[in-house]
């Protein structure tokens, strides 16, 4: 895609040497989102903050200090992160008016960096959905068609690196929600090895597979973003060790020779749009082109994995949003008579439609006579996928097939009927479920919507991820 | 007992899970939050029939293990004002709640 922005690593260090300043970065930003309000990406700025801390930065580096690896970078979080400068509303009413007390721990070590956070995106509530439609901000459009869906849940932060608002914006993922908006809108969207990214500050969807996303122009910016933010933390103690060799892409691989690459057959179906699937062959071939071994593999189990993920994410769903109980902070109704019916009526007017659904079913699986049959059952199946994955990685290096079994899709098409919805996710739960790392990169567009090529790779392998991605990316670019 | 758990909700019971989630669905909402959770349910049903004999539940999927810390008071800089400045009601430095019955 063109973009006015350098790459990440020449701003910040043009910035450090002076011939750039941080508050025109900024000023950059904050022009560019005002320009494309019509797409509803962005539910607020943090302007003022904003160039406070540009100013800081750059009066810091007149001093002579480097102000970091990332000094002067705007960027976008999506409005689950707790950011100060701005509310954080996870997209809801019942957080509207909610200001963090701290920030998230990915915040801190972006700004710790130089980074500069500029505005909140969009998504659908809490996480919940796959096409940004979902928000009580209302819906974010597709930068390459308004009448279309960004992808969801981190919709606003696809579209806004694809608005070219920012160089790169962070989302989450926790079925495929950095993933699949990537490949409706058209950037690159990373899910790291689940535990690579801390979640602390981060408002929780489903902890089990909750991830950060990096969303960006390309993969080489995410994996500089990445080496700042990944890593123990003592705030969330599912965090794991990053790789000592780092993830910046100092030697960009330059063909792909020995390594084995998996389609895979499961996300290859005839439900996939048949558009869809010619690009990931194309794809493939140029994969193979450079010197991989491209081979279809079967995992049977990943056609369960939706229905895996849709009882253990509401059930984990039911649980962290127990938090939202009208007493401590968010929507509480004034006029309850007791205790009972604040929860409730807090709960009931705060809450939109799909949260409730995703309660209601949560709390059914978990509840006592259905436990067994449905939660416990979903994770013995969930153990099943994990073993089919790890065993299908003894043979091949990575796997690879589409995001999303379509392009983007018709606002409103789907908002009726949650199953249709939660489909969307079908390619990306898989990841999800199993921990490990998985990259969307842009492979080209059918009838002018983007389609993404998912990459997947062992548990903590990212940096070797990135690296086949970078060069995936730069041969499809050619 | 795995087998036909798959029962379609009753009104009765979406009230009763809604009741359970202190949410209220409004009588005319019923009808379409039952075929909403039906349909959801239905479509997850497939797993019943999926062999998962001499495997281990999956909880998480890091492998860690009791993550302890020493037990000291950690200063996070955060005010008491500012943790209680979300609140919806305080009254001398406390939460105040509705009455209980």
């Amino acid at each position: 895609m063109n973009s006015k922005w350098l790459p990440i690593n020449e701003i910040a260090e043009k910035v450090n040497n002076g011939s750039l300043s941080a508050t025109d970065m900024v000023d950059q930003a904050l022009k560019t989102i005002e320009q494309n309000t019509e797409y509803n990406a962005i539910i607020v700025t943090t302007a003022d903050r904003a160039r406070e801390r540009a100013l800081q930065i750059d009066k810091l580096i007149k001093s002579g200090t480097n102000a970091g690896m990332l000094a002067g970078v705007p960027f976008i979080a999506k409005d689950n992160f707790l950011v100060f400068g701005a509310e954080t509303t996870a997209a809801s009413n019942i957080l509207k008016g909610f200001k963090a007390p701290y920030q998230a721990t990915v915040i801190e070590k972006l700004e710790a960096a130089g980074a500069i956070c500029v505005a909140k995106a969009n998504l659908d509530a809490f996480g919940h959905g796959g096409s940004t439609e979902n928000s009580d901000f209302g819906p974010t459009l597709n930068p390459h068609d308004k009448h279309k869906v960004p992808g969801g849940s981190s919709g606003g932060s696809a579209a806004a690196v694809v608005l070219d608002m920012v160089p790169f914006a962070l989302g989450t993922d926790t079925g495929g929600s950095s993933r699949q908006p990537a490949s409706f809108s058209g950037c690159v969207g990373y899910k790291p090895t689940y535990g690579l990214m801390s979640r602390s500050g981060i408002i929780a969807m489903a902890s089990s597979t909750d991830t950060v996303g990096v969303l960006g122009r390309d993969v080489t910016d995410v994996a500089y973003v990445t080496e700042c933010i990944s890593g123990k933390d003592p705030l969330d103690s599912t965090t794991i060790e990053s790789d000592p060799a780092g993830y910046m892409i100092d030697k960009p691989l330059k063909d792909l020779k020995g390594i084995k690459i998996g389609l895979v057959s499961e996300y290859m179906t005839d439900g996939v749009d048949p558009d869809v699937k010619n690009k990931i062959e194309e794809t493939a071939k140029q994969l193979t082109a450079l010197g991989a071994e491209v081979i279809p593999v079967s995992i049977p189990s990943l056609s369960l994995a939706l229905a895996v993920y849709y009882i253990l994410v509401p059930a984990e769903i039911s649980s962290n949003l127990s938090r939202y109980d009208g007493q401590r902070f968010g929507y509480s109704d004034p006029n309850a008579k007791d205790l009972d019916e604040s929860y409730t009526n807090s709960r009931t007017r705060g809450f939109g439609k799909e949260a409730k659904r995703r309660i209601m079913i949560g709390t059914h699986v978990l509840s006592s006579g259905y436990y067994e049959a449905y939660y416990k059952k979903a994770q013995l199946v969930r153990t099943k996928i994990i073993n089919e994955v790890h065993k299908t990685f003894q043979s091949v290096d990575y796997l690879i097939g589409p995001a999303a079994p379509t392009t983007a899709f018709e606002l409103g098409s789907s908002t009726q009927d949650p199953l249709q919805m939660y489909l969307a996710d079908i390619m990306t739960v898989g990841a999800s479920l199993t921990g490990i790392p998985a990259i969307v990169i842009p492979a080209g567009t059918v009838s002018g919507m983007p389609v993404g090529l998912q990459i997947m790779s062992p548990q903590k392998s990212d940096k070797s991820l990135l690296e086949v991605a970078q060069l995936a990316q730069k041969e499809i670019n050619k | 007992m795995y087998n036909n758990v798959m029962v379609n909700l009753t009104r009765e019971d979406v009230h009763r899970l809604a009741m359970l989630s202190k949410i209220t669905i409004a009588e005319d909402e019923i009808a379409q939050m039952q075929k909403d959770l039906d349909s959801v349910l239905a479509y997850v049903e497939k797993l019943q029939d999926v062999d998962t004999s001499n495997l281990e539940p999956t909880n998480q999927v890091t492998g860690l293990k009791n993550i302890m810390r020493n037990d000291e008071v950690i200063d996070y800089g955060m005010s008491q004002e500012v943790l209680l400045s979300n609140v919806p009601e305080v009254e001398k430095n406390y939460i105040k709640t509705k009455r209980v019955l």
